[in-house]
This record gives structure tokens, sequence and C-alpha cells, in this order.
């Protein structure tokens, strides 16, 4: 798994999709911290945070779309699954290099608001929780790319489907202010909403079920990628 | 060392392996000889544990690769048809990572040092897989097999594409390779078969028609051997004396002319060699023999030849005299 995490890590940074990818987090992140926050003399973390997250769901695919998509059309995945290691192992070396990306840029963003402590009082909880809560989301996210690129062929359409199936599942989020508070499905949608499970965190609440839910949705789309290459082999 | 029990191999209704089961020992060295599509590249992959069969079993030195894959892998280095190189990496980085990707315990230094020296990298160490040429590519493709010393080595196609002086160069390092590992490659060109394995497993539409030691196998398709020839005397004349040859079974002026000469196809009985005889008429008649060729060697024949003998009424349905 180490030899994978680590010849992933390096392949993100030999071409130029892991400078792209850190060059336009790091920049939006600049851009936004300093509309939501500099200029508008506030230290409010919502816009922020919210904003970033909906710019993970566009920027992630890029980190994701080539995980298995490119091995799979150059053949190097013979050596992958022929090599003495566990698809599990395979599977969670790649996750563990494109997270890896992710939190580094995603924490260092988070450093923005340092910068703000001279002139205001920073909200360490909130902080802390929307920290987090950017960590979980964006696993999320990445299990999403993993998974996608493990069915296609081709990073575009790899990097299209994930941003498509991310939206979808934000979506549910948003339509599901739209219903009516006492039907019953809003509650069941409130639940898989990976947006309003996001919230909680947000206001700096730190909610157990909704890191269990984190944790399972970001287990359950990498246990369908090992499935689907267990699948593979009998195709 | 390497055990294959009824393998079968189904993708939707068609069949890419049926039944198919041998065992190779320690040490051979065998071809697995077949036209494109014949089943080779599926039947490798199910070795190594790529693809799993539909039914049936593959053990390497003993270990099932369904029951035990990572140790079943561990015994085998495979070089697929089309080498699986990251272009983006150079060859010391990729050795290093494939080092790593198989958890390799020998020593790093001196055993990439050493599949270096072998496969003859030295001097494209610090480049870039991208730029390196076939040759160097397939080169790069066996290094990578040999990493951790696997027992077993399976080679699918190890000489495609390549020119001829590279396919002299890989052959003679799969000769090498041959005196302490097992080697089962997989090719459809005879001559290959011929120069490099002991052994020689014909497969044909998801079967094994043939298993035999290439030395028997090379002797059962000269057996019967059909040679052309090209004779200067007048082609009535030539025609009629050789269908009186002893050992001759069928003569056939082919009416192709060429300057005096006239060319002749014709069919030895089994187990004689008419070559000499024919020799000896043309030169008590006075007719030169300008030119004498077996034809009907290439695989496609051979092939003919197999499936006709396995679909003969009576007879088994597979060769099997090794």
């Amino acid at each position: 798994m180490l030899a994978i995490y680590k010849r992933e890590l390096r392949s993100y940074f030999k071409g130029a999709i892991g400078y792209v990818f850190l060059v336009v987090y790091l920049a939006v992140a600049a851009v936004v911290f300093a509309y939501s926050n500099l200029f508008a003399m506030s230290s409010h973390m919502t816009a922020f945070y919210t904003f970033m997250l909906l710019f993970s769901a566009i920027a992630l695919p890029l980190l994701t779309m080539k995980s298995f998509s490119e091995e799979k059309k150059t053949k190097t995945e013979q050596l992958l699954l022929t090599a003495p290691i566990s698809l599990p192992a395979m599977v969670f070396g790649k996750f563990l290099a494109a997270y890896t990306v992710f939190a580094a840029v995603s924490v260092f963003t988070s450093l923005y608001f340092l910068l703000l402590i001279p002139y205001t009082q920073l909200q360490v909880g909130v902080w802390l929780g929307n920290i987090v809560a950017q960590l979980l989301v964006g696993m999320v996210f990445i299990t999403i790319g993993l998974f996608i690129s493990s069915v296609t062929e081709n990073q575009l359409s790899s990097a299209i489907g994930t941003i498509a199936v991310i939206l979808g599942f934000l979506g549910i989020g948003l339509l599901n202010n739209l219903l009516p508070t006492t039907f019953f499905l809003r509650y069941v949608l409130d639940a898989i909403s990976i947006f309003s499970r996001f919230q909680s965190f947000t206001s700096g609440y730190f909610e157990l079920s909704s890191l269990i839910y984190y944790l399972s949705v970001s287990g359950i789309f990498l246990w369908l990628t090992i499935r689907i290459y267990d699948r593979r082999r009998y195709s | 060392m390497v055990k294959v029990e009824h393998l079968v191999k189904r993708f939707g209704n068609t069949y890419a392996l049926n039944d198919v089961s041998f065992e190779i020992g320690s040490g051979e060295i065998v071809g697995l000889l077949g036209p494109n599509g014949a089943g080779k590249s599926t039947a490798m992959n199910i070795l190594t544990g790529y693809l799993s069969s539909t039914s049936g079993s593959v053990s390497v030195g003993g270990i099932d690769m369904v029951e035990e894959p990572i140790e079943a892998k561990r015994m085998i280095g495979f070089l697929p048809e089309q080498p699986p190189l990251y272009p983006e990496m150079t060859v010391d980085e990729f050795l290093n990572f494939v080092y790593d990707l198989k958890g390799c315990t020998l020593d790093r230094t001196a055993h990439l040092e050493e599949i270096v020296k072998v496969t003859k990298l030295g001097e494209v160490r610090g480049r870039l897989i991208a730029n390196l040429s076939k040759g160097n590519k397939q080169r790069v493709g066996i290094a990578q097999a040999l990493i951790g010393d696997p027992q077993v080595l399976i080679f699918d196609e190890p000489t495609v594409g390549l020119d001829p002086k590279q396919i002299l160069a890989v052959r003679n390092l799969l000769r090498t390779l041959a005196k302490n590992h097992t080697v089962i490659l997989s090719t459809h060109i005879l001559a290959e078969v011929q120069a490099v394995c002991e052994r020689v497993i014909i497969i044909n539409k998801g079967k094994i028609i043939a298993d035999e030691r290439t030395e028997s196998i090379v002797r059962a398709i000269e057996d019967g051997y059909r040679y052309r020839a090209r004779i200067c005397g007048p082609q009535k004349e030539v025609e009629s004396a050789l269908s009186k040859l002893g050992g001759v079974k069928s003569v056939e002026a082919t009416g192709e002319r060429d300057l005096d000469s006239f060319a002749f196809v014709f069919d030895s009985a089994k187990g004689v060699d008419v070559r000499k005889a024919v020799f000896n008429l043309c030169v008590q008649r006075g007719w030169p023999l300008i030119g004498m060729e077996p034809v009907g060697t290439d695989l496609e024949s051979v092939f003919i030849k197999l499936v006709d003998e396995a679909e003969e009424p009576g007879s088994t349905a597979k060769r099997r005299v090794h």
C-alpha cells in the first residue's frame, strides 16, 4: 500500500495536475477569503467554507479522475493486480495519496483565518469545526471520485461523472429545503444529505453521528471500488 | 510448479478457454503457441491472477491462486502483452517502485543492480520510460517481472513488435533466465518456440490440441512433408519421373516457369525423406536441380494438420506424447 501511495503522490507532481490543483485551490481560497472576510471586515466563516465546499466539488475530481481510469487505459493495472498485494491495499493507497494532497491544502487555507487574530476574537470552536467538516466532506468527494474513476476509462468522463454525482448529492440537501417540514421524506433526505450534515459542523457542534455518516459514506464508496475490481476479474 | 486443472473461461456465450489442463514442472521452459484469439493471453491472465476463471483451478508451487492469491502471486513474475510501464517515471524509479510494490526483501541495491545487468538496462537507467525505444521498454517490462526473484516467469508475446536484433537479444535473455526459472511464454511464431522452448502447448479456440516436446512436434510436422522443387527439364517427363519415385505420394507441376526451370510440388510419404532420391534422380537424368524447399511449415499448416488429426474419427482429441 505504501508503494502505491508514494507513487501516486509523486505522480501528481510529475505532471501538471498536482500543481494545477494546488495553485487553483490556493488562489480561489485567497480570493474568496479576501472578499468574504478581509474586504467585508468580517470574521464569519460560513461564506468562506461553504464556497470552498462547492469549489471542492469541482476541483477534487481533478485529483481522482486519473486514479484508476488511466491505469486501465495504459494497462498498468495489470502490474498492480498481479502484484502480491490485496485489492483493498491498492484502493486505499490511491485514496490516501489524493487525500493527503487535499488535506494539506485544505488545512493550509484554513490558516488564513489566523491573519484576523490581531483584529478580532477568533471563534476557535467554529474554526476547528469547519476544518474537520472540510476534511470529512473532501473525503467523501474523493471516494466518489475514485469509484467513478474505477468505472470509466477516460479521464474526462471520470471527472465529469464525479462532478455530476457530487452535485447530485449536494442537490439533495438544497432541494430538500423546498419540501414541507411535515413531509417524512424530508427527514430521510436530510439524513443522507452531505450538505446538511456539513452545516452542523460549521456551527461548531461536533456531532458523532455526522462523523460516522461521513466515514460510512466514504467507506461505502471505497468498498464499491474494491468490488468493481473484484467483479471485473470475472467479466 | 504450475498446475492448471480443467480451466474454463467464458465471456458471455463464447468460450475463451474450454477445459484446459496442463502441468509444468520446475525448471521447464514451455511455449504456449496459438493463433491470435486462441486463448493464450486469457490463459496467462488467469495463471497470474489478473482474471479469474469461470471454473477450474490454478496452483503455483502448490499454492492455489484463488485461495491464497497473494502468496501465489509472489511466486510469479509477469510480463503482459503490453508492458505495464508508467511513462512519467524513470527506469530506476520504476524498478524501485516495483521492488516496493512486491514487498521484496532482497538487498535493494544489489538485487536491482543484478536485474539491470541481466536485462542490459544500465545505459538507460536514468531516462524517462516515455522516451525509451520499444526494445528497451520491453526490457524494462522483463526487468520488472524479475524483481523479487520469482520462481515462475510468465511472458505474454515477449518479442512482438521488436526488430530482428532485439528479438534475438530477448530470446537469448529468455534462454539465460530458463536456467534457473520455470518459464512460460506465449507466441504465435513457431520458430520462436523452436528456438527457445523445450516443450510446446498448442492452443486453438480455447482448447489444447497438442502438448509435446518441441522436437517431437517439429518431427511430427515434418512427417509426410510437402516440398517444392525447381528443376530444369521437360515438364511432363520430370513430373512422371518424380511420380514413379519411391516415397513420393503425389506430384503436381504448378505450371510456373522461370527461364528453363519448372516448379513442382510433391508430397513425401510418412517417415520417408525423399529429398536425396529426388536429387539423385535429377543427377542421373542430367536435369539441374536449382532449388528444393519444404512448404507448409508455417503455423497455419501446423494447425490445419493438428486440427485435422484431432478430428479424425477414432483418434483421441489430444496429442500427448510428452
